[in-house]
């Protein structure tokens, strides 16, 4: 009974105008909630999931676009500069979500496990990293040792060709290491994969001698960030000022726009696999995923279709890579490591494998989780353990606890539990891919035939 | 008499078990042609070297005067040879109308890039192997079947489709392996129909692996008899169905002597 009146309810809440209300209304109390409570994380997950319900309702694709322009566009930049922690994990989510993104083509299209992911968005930031910094003029000096007064090998607003350069070179090394590899089915491109990943991280740790590449396990600092004039930042006082509250430094806008342009990736990542998942090409990587002999049987060239799965989630990760390695200005092999291709990798999964929208709210989910869930535990943790409190019944005081009890440490076990949960109970993960439906059945209902 | 796949001397050994012997085969264009014989005859494997899966130790196999042994799966498929599966080989979690589509694969032309930036030829070659599709759907008899999942078709509907699948690369020959498998007889009867129309309508010539005598006798022009890799008889239907050594191999030597 109780069933029935909830999925009456459910019904009431998608039709007429009432959808369109209610996610206004999600999106207007999330906003005021964190304008409100600048430091908590429930506010915080409303106004994110506020996207989430503009995804569900059944509405007009105008509205949803249009309200979701202005929630990323406008309310989430001037909410993020008035505390920027939030616009840190925003951009976290967004870097997150396009390479999951951009894995879900490999693993979730094509049915290819890649545990070396994040070897290509290493790929991306490197190349920036190496000629937007004076890295160049570093070339002959063991790390530490080099002069302090070098120039900077090109100009910033090279940047941008190089978020292009950088597609066009993962690329080409997705399709490189694709070449031997792809060859070998199912677990062994794994193992290989796995390490290519830890190759290049290696590579990256390496690489300062004989000649002084990468710097080593110091990384390369600084890196340039493209230009920003006076004039934006002049511009974004005037206008939301009053609404930040403070004015608003050439830093705090920076993090919009490395936002903003994580955001305009992921919209042409998300337009791109669409079209691809909807195309020749896409329908040959499924096919491959379903079944590889019967792909070939029907004129399917296995290499070249793997290799181009291979190569278009790998440019999307070395676009991110530049992205990287301009937002934080400093890269160190350590940000390339096994457990990040795990972290993307369980995105993907808890998502669902070939599911876009899955691959956004797994991103999202781990990304929050990570950066705010456990570590807000920790901060209360050790808040408690400087206190004096005592867990009443047991008499056990906070400060006893042992200082190995940290959640932000349990990050590994939460990929862990999340894989094999998610295996176990909802393999499809939690937005499953839908197949695309031509809406056939009312044009070729048999008896119109 | 155009002569549309020939196969000489065509032998593949795994190990020490010769599959296919010394087989020559002449398929006349338009034909029904089958190959029957025992289990383990090799006539699956006869399929296989044909059509690029198995490279053959020895012999040769010409489509339409032009070698194609030594070539992949896929370039054969290009040339114009499609075939089904006996267990059936469908992509599972696609819909019916993207497994046919699929099965155009080898005669699009767009890119990437023309399916990334959704070029006006992309569009047009999409309409337009949609409607072949539906089409395709119609005339294996499962119109308005086609946003169903392939693997929640039942049984029946799954054999066709695979059918409709391998019919949407236009192929000249097509290689039917058991369609008939795990069918009743109305269902056979349908069948036969079915692959006399693909002969007649769409000039396919058909090569057919089949167990089902009724079918085997009912639709073939002609009929190749394998066993134990080799061919030991080739003729029309009633030349087959009185020929001695065909009954010894299916029934055993006394039955072949009691029959004379």
């Amino acid at each position: 009974m109780s069933n029935l009146s909830f999925k009456d309810l459910k019904t009431t809440m998608q039709s007429g105008y009432l959808p369109y209300l209610l996610a206004g209304a999600h999106v207007l109390i999330g906003t005021i909630l964190v304008y409100l409570n600048q430091r908590s994380i429930i506010a915080f997950l409303v106004l994110l999931s506020s996207f989430f319900s503009l995804y569900r309702i059944k509405a007009d694709m105008r509205y949803k676009l249009f309200i979701g322009a202005v929630l990323a566009l406008i309310i989430i930049p001037v909410l993020g500069v008035r505390n920027i922690f939030y616009l840190e994990v925003i951009f976290q989510i967004s870097v997150f979500s396009a390479l999951a993104l951009g894995l879900n083509i490999v693993v979730g299209f094509a049915g290819l496990l890649d545990l070396g992911y994040v070897a290509f968005y290493a790929v991306g930031a490197y190349l920036w990293a190496f000629f937007g910094s004076k890295q160049f003029y570093t070339l002959p000096y063991t790390p530490g040792s080099q002069p302090t007064d070098l120039p900077f090998l090109l100009p910033s607003d090279m940047f941008y060709l190089f978020i292009f350069l950088a597609v066009i070179v993962a690329a080409i090394t997705g399709i490189l290491l694709g070449l031997p590899v792809l060859r070998v089915r199912g677990d062994y491109l794994a193992i290989v994969t796995l390490g290519f990943g830890e190759v290049i991280r290696v590579l990256a740790a390496n690489l300062d001698k004989p000649l002084n590449f990468t710097n080593g396990p110091q990384g390369i600092t600084p890196i340039q960030r493209p230009p920003m004039p006076q004039s934006v930042v002049d511009g974004f006082n005037a206008i939301f000022g009053k609404l930040v509250g403070h004015q608003a430094d050439v830093s705090a806008l920076y993090n919009v726009m490395f936002y903003l342009m994580a955001l305009g990736i992921i919209v042409i990542i998300i337009i791109v696999s669409r079209r691809l998942e909807d195309s020749k090409i896409g329908r040959a990587w499924a096919a491959v995923r379903e079944d590889e002999t019967a792909a070939i049987a029907m004129g399917i060239p296995l290499v070249k279709t793997k290799l181009s799965a291979f190569a278009a989630g790998a440019s999307f990760a070395g676009a991110m890579g530049v992205l990287l390695a301009a937002s934080r200005t400093f890269i160190s092999p350590e940000s390339f490591s096994f457990m990040q291709s795990i972290g993307v990798l369980a995105m993907v999964i808890l998502g669902g494998q070939g599911s876009i929208p899955g691959a956004v709210l797994g991103a999202a989910t781990i990304t929050i989780l990570n950066l705010q869930v456990l570590q807000g535990l920790s901060l209360y943790l050790s808040q408690l353990r400087q206190s004096d409190a005592v867990i009443p019944i047991i008499n056990f005081a906070w400060k006893n606890l042992s200082s190995q009890l940290d959640p932000a440490q349990y990050q590994r076990m939460i990929f862990g539990l999340i894989l094999v949960l998610m295996m176990v109970f909802r393999p499809e993960g939690i937005l499953p891919a839908q197949r695309r439906i031509k809406k056939l059945a009312s044009e070729s209902a048999p008896n119109k035939e | 008499m155009t002569i549309a796949i020939e196969t000489l001397g065509l032998t593949k050994i795994f190990g020490g078990l010769v599959a296919v012997n010394n087989v020559d085969l002449t398929i006349p264009d338009k034909a029904i042609f089958s190959v029957i014989g025992p289990n383990g005859a090799g006539k699956t494997t006869f399929y296989n070297c044909i059509t690029g899966f198995y490279v053959p130790d020895q012999g040769s196999v010409t489509f339409y005067g032009q070698p194609i042994m030594g070539l992949s799966p896929d370039q054969i498929m290009y040339r114009g040879i499609a075939r089904t599966y006996q267990n059936i080989r469908l992509f599972p979690s696609m819909t019916a109308i993207e497994n046919i589509l699929v099965g155009a694969h080898s005669r699009l032309t767009t890119n990437l890039i023309d399916a990334i930036v959704h070029t006006p030829r992309f569009r047009e070659e999409e309409a337009r192997a949609l409607d072949e599709a539906k089409r395709l759907l119609k005339f294996v008899g499962l119109a308005g079947q086609g946003d169903r999942v392939a693997r929640n078709l039942p049984y029946g509907a799954q054999r066709r489709l695979e059918i409709a699948r391998a019919l949407a690369s236009k192929p000249k020959l097509l290689l039917l392996d058991e369609p008939t498998a795990g069918m009743n007889p109305n269902e056979t009867t349908e069948m036969i129909h079915f692959i006399r129309n693909l002969r007649d309508e769409l000039g396919i010539t058909i090569l057919l692996i089949e167990h089902d005598m009724r079918m085997v006798m009912g639709v073939s022009d002609r009929i190749a008899v394998l066993d134990y890799g080799s061919k030991i008889a080739e003729g029309s239907p009633a030349e087959i169905q009185h020929n001695p050594r065909v009954i010894e191999a299916y029934l055993g030597r006394n039955a072949s002597e009691a029959q004379n």
